[in-house]
């Protein structure tokens, strides 16, 4: 596995994995972490993956005193290269597929139509498009589970607007550009907003205390309002 | 326990951080200034990661239901109990029914008070950090408001000896500080316009050759639109040498991010867990106190070191910090 090794601030390294944003490169993210998760090492305090990278955060002054007085970050390296090397991409766990319910437009999608105009089509078969891809998790950002959705038909791009709305409600279904996603939390944002979904991204309480995970493969369905309060009520 | 009787302008319950879940997207949260808020723990006796009461520019006024023994590191917030100024840096036995104050912002902007045996509030995430905009952790997952009540934890016995021998110095006076403090050179010097020093960050060379030295040759003002999250800077526009999108990656507490209209913002501890921007930066972990204590209206300078440099200083910080915890048990032990 080719990759490249960068300091992210005193207490981090950035493990480079490629340099664009494929699901050849997500393989690897995907294995590196499924063995971070197996063999957490003891010098680690947490990792974050991303597209392309993980960053492997550690506490430098435990690091230091590990290797003798060499300087955390050569140290840590020397750790992580041989664990690198050993990895192959096959490792990374079986994905999960994860059905996400969506009530689409009507008072939680507001710029359903405006998406279907956009692109020439109906509502309803932007709402067909939608719930009938494929689509894969490829990070977890900005926001408490916040999915970063790859595979989203190009038939319902739509570009973010001009003026981001001030509130956009937890569990929003929204369309920026050639992406999809859910906002977990309230949180100001300019995507074009097509449904909302009665499940809970973000359970603070829970295990895991989020749905989705990188690597997590995805799969829309349409509920109707009265499914979708049947299930809401469930989910309290 | 301790009653808010005005809560100041945003005081809220942090530790050292909520990690282990920055994969899930969760923030890390914590205090601004992790130097600080450890110091203020030690004086009081606590473990260094046990919850304090950040303070922020206006401090609260709060009353004290029982005698507490504690600490206020950090900013000169001119911190007075009963009328009367009482000194930061070192342990403080104040006595029931008295009022602790704030004043002027006089250095820095951020306080940190603890209490022996800490804030007692629910773990939420391995973390008693209050996580704002979630409304996660810390005292009901907000800020302090009037009329709040702060319960405190169990004291350990390192407060509890610290508490036996400033009651005897108290007498009739309605708190009482303890004779040493910590020394001013392990203090960081939180004077106004400080001097940063960072290393270069990931995207560095994608930035144009005019715009790499006005980074370190320009100074920049930390702007009203800054929070716990991140200033925004204001100085000469840092522009890429050309237009590259970015991949969005990882970003660390003190990470120099550039958006496109070229005024930087530094990320600290409620930063996002990723970030999409090019990094031209990062702050040095040992300057990151002096960066938590700058506010609006105050200007940065950056100097350039190396990596190696920058950790070296962390660790010389760390050792010297190792021997003070020593000491402090020391004089604790044989009843100061």
């Amino acid at each position: 596995m080719r990759y490249t090794l960068h300091p992210l601030g005193d207490d981090a390294v950035l493990i480079e994995l490629g340099k664009e944003i494929s699901q050849e490169t997500h393989q690897k993210v995907q294995s590196l972490t499924a063995f971070l998760e197996k063999h957490p090492p003891e010098w680690m305090i947490e990792y974050i993956p991303a597209y392309t990278t993980v960053s492997i955060f550690y506490n430098p002054i435990e690091a230091y005193q590990l290797s003798n007085g060499q300087l955390p970050f050569d140290f840590v390296c020397s750790l992580i290269k041989p664990l690198i090397e050993e990895l192959t991409e096959n490792d990374a766990s079986e994905p999960q597929i994860v059905e996400i319910p969506v009530c689409y437009g009507g008072e939680f999608g507001p710029d359903l139509d405006f998406v279907a105009e956009h692109n020439g089509i109906t509502p309803e078969e932007v709402i067909e498009i939608h719930s009938s891809g494929s689509y894969l998790v490829y990070m977890i950002g900005f926001a408490p589970g916040f999915p970063f959705i790859g595979g989203m038909s190009e038939q319902i791009a739509a570009p973010r607007r001009d003026t981001p709305r001030l509130k956009i409600p937890e569990r929003t279904v929204g369309i920026a550009g050639m992406q999809t996603g859910i906002y977990p939390i309230e949180t100001p944002g300019g995507w074009q907003l097509i449904g909302r979904t009665p499940v809970k991204l973000f359970r603070p309480m829970d295990e895991s205390p989020t749905l989705l995970k990188a690597g997590d493969k995805i799969k829309f369905k349409s509920i109707s309002l009265e499914e979708y309060y049947h299930w809401e009520e469930a989910e309290q | 326990m301790i009653k808010v009787v005005k809560p100041g302008l945003l005081s809220s319950i942090q530790d050292l951080g909520r990690t282990g879940y920055q994969k899930f997207g969760v923030i890390a949260s914590g205090a601004m200034d992790p130097f600080s808020h450890r110091m203020a723990n030690l004086l009081a006796g606590n473990e260094e990661n046990d919850p304090v009461l950040e303070i922020t520019m206006m401090g609260p006024i709060l009353t004290f239901e029982e005698d507490t023994l504690i600490s206020i590191c950090g900013g000169d917030l001119s911190p007075s109990i009963n009328g009367q100024p009482v000194r930061t840096w070192r342990s403080v036995f104040v006595k029931k029914g008295s009022e602790l104050k704030f004043g002027r912002c006089h250095k820095g902007c951020r306080a940190y008070l603890a209490a022996a045996g800490g804030f007692a509030v629910p773990e939420v995430m391995n973390s008693k950090s209050t996580y704002l905009r979630a409304s996660l952790g810390g005292y009901k997952g907000r800020a302090l408001k009037p009329g709040d009540l702060l319960e405190t934890g169990k004291p350990s016995l390192q407060s509890l000896k610290m508490t036996e021998y400033l009651t005897k110095q108290s007498l009739d006076r309605t708190f009482a500080e303890n004779d040493w403090g910590i020394a001013s050179d392990l203090i960081p010097d939180t004077a106004a316009n400080p001097e940063i020093r960072i290393t270069r960050g990931r995207q560095f060379d994608l930035f144009s050759n005019e715009s790499k030295v006005q980074l370190l040759n320009h100074a920049f003002e930390v702007t009203a639109q800054s929070d716990r999250m991140g200033y925004r800077l204001k100085g000469p526009a840092l522009l890429l040498s050309e237009h590259a999108e970015q991949i969005s990656e990882a970003v660390n507490f003190g990470s120099i991010q550039v958006p496109p209209d070229g005024n930087p913002i530094v990320l600290l501890a409620d930063r996002q867990t990723t970030g999409g921007y090019p990094k031209i930066g990062q702050v040095a972990a040992v300057d990151l106190p002096l960066l938590a204590q700058a506010k609006p209206g105050d200007t940065l300078s950056f100097a350039e070191i190396s990596n190696e440099q920058a950790q070296q200083l962390l660790i010389n910080r760390e050792m010297k910090l190792k021997e003070l915890k020593q000491g402090i048990f020391l004089k604790t032990r044989g009843g100061n």
